[in-house]
């Protein structure tokens, strides 16, 4: 897991410099707790930009729609994002984090 | 993130040094701590550093906040000098504990691609070999030649290096004669002190398989410990 692991922070690091460097609004989601069983570990990521695409991953799809929506309004009003996404939360059930743990995404422009 | 920091991040990785990016949760600090330090009140850098050594990001509190710190370490990297039958479950364990793995061999008859399938290899003189891969405090260096000339210009380059370990095959008796060559070649006492010899934990088994779990087992405990 850690050569993976490595291997895509830096592939998301790049991803966001470079549509920076492209002149797009950029946003990045880092997972920073979980509870339970959850898909992906602290510390992973997800790059979005100003027109919602999106590279990396912090829930191995359950909660990506979500978390994108959130980041396109943090490009917009520069203002950090800490979302929960879990069992207890009913919204949570139906953006679908199926896998039975509950996580801790914050949300932050890159500027 | 500010994009001062993102640069930063980027270009420690491009050279292989650690880095962690600590963060307030309000959005109100986002820093870099290199080399242990970076603009940060003390608790805060120490646990940066703690985390780093650990290598595990992890939220924490602190005056009343939430923080976060990421980090950003190297892949391991374990260079194992000798293509000899210790080598091959060696190589096999450290792949699945994450590390990239570089056998050294100038030998053209021992590290052969057929014995060796899925590893890099590298056939120059292991000084050379060390030198050019650039041993850092990510690697781990393993010698199992048994041959001083082969074993000892790899230990010369990993006891100046800052490799988080550095093992060496062979018996008290071969170590005490390569303690006395280490001595004659300039090193001191700290420094000859950092080869874990003989090499593995003491898990009581003889098989090469065996011996290679002992120093796999090794190589995690100087990880974290």
């Amino acid at each position: 897991m850690a050569d993976a692991a490595v291997g895509e922070a830096d592939a998301i690091l790049d991803r966001a410099a470079a549509w920076a460097a492209a002149g797009r609004g950029v946003a990045l989601a880092t997972v920073v707790k979980t509870w339970g069983s959850s898909p992906r570990a602290v510390g992973s990521q997800l790059v979005v930009d100003d027109a919602g695409a999106f590279e990396g991953s912090v829930s191995g799809g359950c909660i990506e729609g979500a978390v994108v929506t959130e980041a396109r309004r943090t490009i917009e009003d520069g203002e950090p994002r800490l979302l929960d996404f879990g069992v207890s939360d009913e919204e949570a059930w139906e953006v679908g984090l199926a896998c039975g743990g509950s996580i801790e995404v914050f949300v932050e422009k890159l500027a | 993130m500010k994009a001062e920091t993102l640069a930063r991040l980027r270009a420690a990785r491009s050279e292989r040094r650690p880095v962690a990016r600590v963060v307030a949760l309000d959005g109100s600090v986002d820093a870099v701590v290199e080399d242990g330090g970076g603009p940060l009140p003390e608790p805060v850098l120490d646990v940066a550093r703690a985390a780093l050594k650990q290598n595990r990001s992890h939220d924490f509190e602190h005056e009343g906040g939430r923080w976060f710190v990421q980090v950003f370490n190297p892949p391991l990297r374990l260079i194992v000098v000798g293509a000899v039958h210790i080598s091959q479950p060696l190589i096999g364990m450290a792949g699945s504990l994450g590390y990239d793995v570089t056998l050294v061999d100038p030998r053209g008859a021992f590290a052969t691609a057929q014995r060796f399938p899925d590893v890099a290899i590298c056939d120059e003189w292991p000084d050379d070999a060390l030198e050019a891969l650039g041993v850092d405090g990510r690697t781990a260096v393993v010698t199992l030649t048994h041959d001083p000339k082969l074993d000892d210009p790899a230990l010369h380059v990993a006891l100046r290096s800052e490799a988080f370990y550095v093992g060496a095959l062979g018996s008290r008796r071969t170590h005490a004669k390569r303690v006395e060559r280490l001595v004659e070649a300039g090193f001191d006492e700290a420094a000859i002190g950092r080869i874990r010899a003989p090499i593995g934990l003491d898990l009581g088994g003889r098989a090469p398989a065996e011996i290679a779990l002992a120093i796999a087992a090794q190589m995690t405990e100087a990880l974290y410990r």
